[in-house]
């Protein structure tokens, strides 16, 4: 799917943004927000922070823009930042996101084709196992039922207790 | 030439791990004691072997011998001495050296402290060991010698990455590889009972003390790894469901089934193919999780070693192991039977379910860490699996897990009663419910998922109390008699006690940060307070000094609140000239609630700095719970029955009374 030359000048400008994020990080930008992007209401500001968790930082190795130094990352919380203050809701931030740079942004993986196997799998999976586990002690557990005598072992059984081994 | 020395000595330790892998099998074949013998003077040849080459890599780290292609790559004569030490496997060869140094120590601990298995069992075990050496010994000398030397030796070395130049990194790759290695040893145990047809309460006698070592120091390496991510990386963060810290906790998942499983084959002979199903996997995934970080086939910050040729050695060596043991599993297992019949509520079914619980939570893990890798190379699509999806699919399972290890403990062996574990269930409930409503009004807690994990901390913790003091009687008998059933308990039912609370206060911890974590990031002149949850944090000054082989700057931060002064922190930027790298280090003061905790950012040009201000409440919770589950681990080790010798012929299953 992403195939086409805008994602191309994108990526180049992924590289870019990394080498110049590195160069900054030595320079020292030693926290991932600074204090002359944040709102000044805590509520937007949660919010923002919260969204910033749930979104990848494109060019870091595993790290959430919330938690990354990287000029990408920088921009992208100045994205978000901005839907929050024309009024988005949480679920358009990180739609308007999503379209723009593709599912990959999404630390939290969406619903569809793509990922219907990774959804599904962990119930899927803990119905096999319950059903195993369930076929095993069925399995086991027939067996467990107190063992019937039969009328001559129990002669024999009373007649052992009795001291009579004949 | 001690260099060429530990290279000839490292060359000799393969040939001894060829001749432990081969002759003791030969010598089953032929029934013949002697050649099964040359297994035990094999494995200690070939641990002498790494251990002389291993101390002779640590003596070139240490006396900064730069002709050494990897010292001269890895270090620097103003190194503290310390991290001269431990930067001998922070990097890809060093560690791959200390993995077959750990591997070959088992072996030899097997031969020294196994003497009571019999020498069929015991050398077919160390010839497995040695299969495993033998692989892994190829690939350090083939693939990365860390011998190798350079015609033109530096003047001095290019340093180590200042992030691991630090107490809790330098021992999280030992501990994780003494688990890693631990539990090879399991799957050599498995793998010799499948050889020799045989599994009985004994073989899994004599494997639980080396899955319980693993199952320790995997547990230790784990939260030596998050502490360290806590404090040195800067943000506080301490999981980040980072693909290698996933290749570490699946083997934990599994491994803690193994635990669990082999309890049952111990007790009552029965989950025979199953656990020895566990302890293959186990092993796999700890094979997988070397091959995950060694190729960096997924890239994450720990793959600081990449290396595709290196990365397809490894992948063959599993392939071949896991497949190679999985088949032999497929042809043997049809031979084993189990023994101990249980109802369908007993002990037996309480572990069985535990165990489904933690197989499809590793099962999750795997999927949701391989995930992209396998969309990627069936349609070409990325996408990003990260902590929301584990968040919502892990932790439902392992939530699930800790409200039933909290009833486990109590049913009993074989066929436990309903009326009682619903009296047992209806006290927990009572005494969770307490807990959860002091949490809601003292802590102010109104939030749903935390409640809900409240709910749950707090009900393995009562169940956990509770059934000791039902195990001690109490009330209902004196205090003393109590006390003395308590202290008579053996020690493997405090493992478990310990570990269950453990977890239980692990949990609790992180629910707390996860719910009243306070943060504030500003920009802080000095000598102006700043408001975090209650407490006020003053930045008073910020002074240059210099570090053994770093510059500093370490910021004074006073912390109040209305009562007066409550401690001072100082948190440190660092400057690492000859990696040319900056560090930051938080200032940490530890309450029994939670870290005071602050990060000093830069100056902003103006005589003001960048600050961030924490507190993490819970978060010595944490430490304290993972501590805990390391050293329940320990004290089941130190069982008595795991002592005394095991029966050798007990192939009948042993009928014990219930713990």
């Amino acid at each position: 799917m992403q195939r086409n030359p805008i994602l191309i000048v994108l990526r180049t400008a992924l590289v870019a943004t990394l080498v110049a994020g590195w160069l900054g990080s030595i320079g020292g930008t030693a926290l991932a927000i600074d204090a002359s992007e944040m709102f000044a209401d805590p509520a937007k500001e949660a919010r923002a922070r919260d969204l910033g968790r749930n979104l990848r930082c494109l060019v870091c190795q595993n790290q959430s823009i919330f938690d990354s130094n990287a000029g990408l990352a920088k921009d992208l919380r100045a994205v978000v930042r901005e839907r929050i203050d024309a009024g988005d809701s949480d679920t358009q931030v990180l739609d308007y996101v999503a379209a723009r740079y593709g599912d990959y942004v999404l630390l939290g993986p969406p619903v569809n084709a793509n990922t219907y196997i990774l959804w599904a799998a962990p119930l899927v999976l803990l119905a096999a196992a319950l059903g195993l586990g369930a076929a095993y002690m069925r399995g086991r557990s027939r067996t467990v039922r107190p063992v019937q005598l039969t009328d001559a072992e129990r002669q024999a059984a009373q007649r052992i207790l009795r001291g009579d081994r004949t | 030439m001690i260099v060429e020395l530990g290279h000839f000595c490292l060359c000799l330790a393969l040939v001894a791990a060829i001749v432990q892998s081969t002759v003791p099998i030969w010598g089953l074949r032929t029934d013949s004691a002697a050649a099964m013998r040359v297994a035990d003077s094999a494995a200690q040849v070939q641990f002498l072997g790494i251990a002389v080459a291993f101390g002779a890599l640590i003596h070139a780290f240490v006396v900064s011998d730069f002709s050494v292609a990897l010292v001269a790559m890895g270090s620097h004569s103003a190194k503290p001495m310390l991290y001269k030490v431990t930067g001998v496997w922070a990097n890809h060869e060093g560690s791959m050296l200390l993995w077959v140094l750990i591997l070959a120590l088992f072996g030899v601990l097997i031969a020294l402290f196994g003497r009571m298995i019999p020498v069929t069992v015991r050398s077919t075990v160390l010839a497995v060991q040695g299969m495993i050496g033998v692989g892994f010994l190829l690939f350090v000398v083939l693939t990365s010698n860390p011998f190798a030397r350079l015609a033109n030796p530096p003047v001095d070395g290019q340093g180590m990455n200042p992030l691991l130049q630090d107490p809790g990194v330098a021992f999280h790759p030992p501990l994780l590889y003494v688990s890693y290695v631990g539990f090879s040893t399991a799957f050599s145990f498995a793998v010799a009972a499948l050889i020799l047809g045989r599994v009985d309460p004994a073989w899994a006698r004599w494997m639980r003390p080396w899955v319980l070592l693993a199952w320790s120091g995997l547990t230790a390496g784990i939260a030596l790894g998050s502490w360290w991510a806590y404090y040195e990386l800067g943000w506080g963060g301490f999981w980040f469901w980072d693909p290698v810290e996933n290749a570490s906790f699946m083997p934990w998942l599994l491994g803690t089934a193994l635990l669990h499983s082999a309890i049952v084959v111990e007790k009552r002979s029965a989950l025979l193919k199953w656990t020895i199903l566990l302890a293959i996997l186990t092993f796999a995934l700890s094979l997988i999780g070397t091959f995950l970080v060694r190729s960096g086939v997924l890239s994450s910050v720990h793959a600081f070693a990449t290396d595709p040729e290196r990365g397809l050695f490894i992948l063959l060596l599993l392939t071949i192991a896991i497949l190679g043991s999985l088949a032999l599993f497929a042809w043997r297992a049809q031979s084993l039977t189990d023994g101990g019949d249980f109802a369908v509520l007993s002990r037996e079914s309480g572990l069985l379910v535990n165990n489904i619980l933690l197989a499809t939570a590793c099962a999750t893990v795997f999927l949701g860490t391989l995930y992209p890798l396998f969309l990627d190379a069936l349609t070409g699509d990325k996408v990003t699996v990260g902590p929301p999806y584990f968040n919502r699919t892990f932790l439902p399972l392992f939530g699930v897990l800790m409200l039933a290890a909290g009833l486990g403990p109590f049913l009993a062996w074989k066929r436990a009663r309903v009326q009682e574990l619903v009296r047992h269930a209806m006290r927990c409930a009572i005494g969770t419910a307490a807990v959860t409503l002091g949490a809601a009004i003292v802590g102010g807690l109104t939030d749903p998922v935390g409640l809900l994990g409240v709910v749950i901390a707090g009900w393995l913790a009562v169940a956990t109390v509770l059934d000791i003091a039902r195990r001690s009687g109490w009330p209902g008998t004196a205090p003393s008699t109590a006390l003395r059933r308590l202290v008579g308990l053996p020690r493997s039912a405090w493992g478990m006690y310990i570990g269950h609370a453990g977890l239980a206060i692990a949990a609790a911890g992180v629910i707390a940060i996860s719910v009243w974590r306070v943060e504030a990031i500003q920009v802080q002149k000095p000598g102006t307070p700043v408001e975090v949850g209650g407490y006020r944090f003053t930045l008073l000054e910020v002074a240059q000094t210099r570090g053994p082989n770093y510059q500093t700057s370490i910021a004074t931060v006073k912390v109040e609140d209305d009562s007066g002064l409550i401690t001072v922190l100082f948190p440190e930027r660092r400057w690492y000239p000859v990696e040319r790298q900056p560090t930051t280090e938080a200032g940490i003061s530890t309450r029994w609630h939670g870290d005071f905790y602050a990060v000093l950012g830069d100056p902003d040009g103006s005589g003001g700095f960048v600050t961030r201000f924490y507190f993490n409440p819970g978060v010595p919770w944490m430490w304290f719970g993972a501590l805990l589950i390391t050293v329940s681990g320990l004290i089941s080790l130190a069982d008595r029955r795991l002592r005394v010798g095991a029966p050798a012929g007990a192939t009948a299953p042993l009928v014990q009374p219930a713990e």
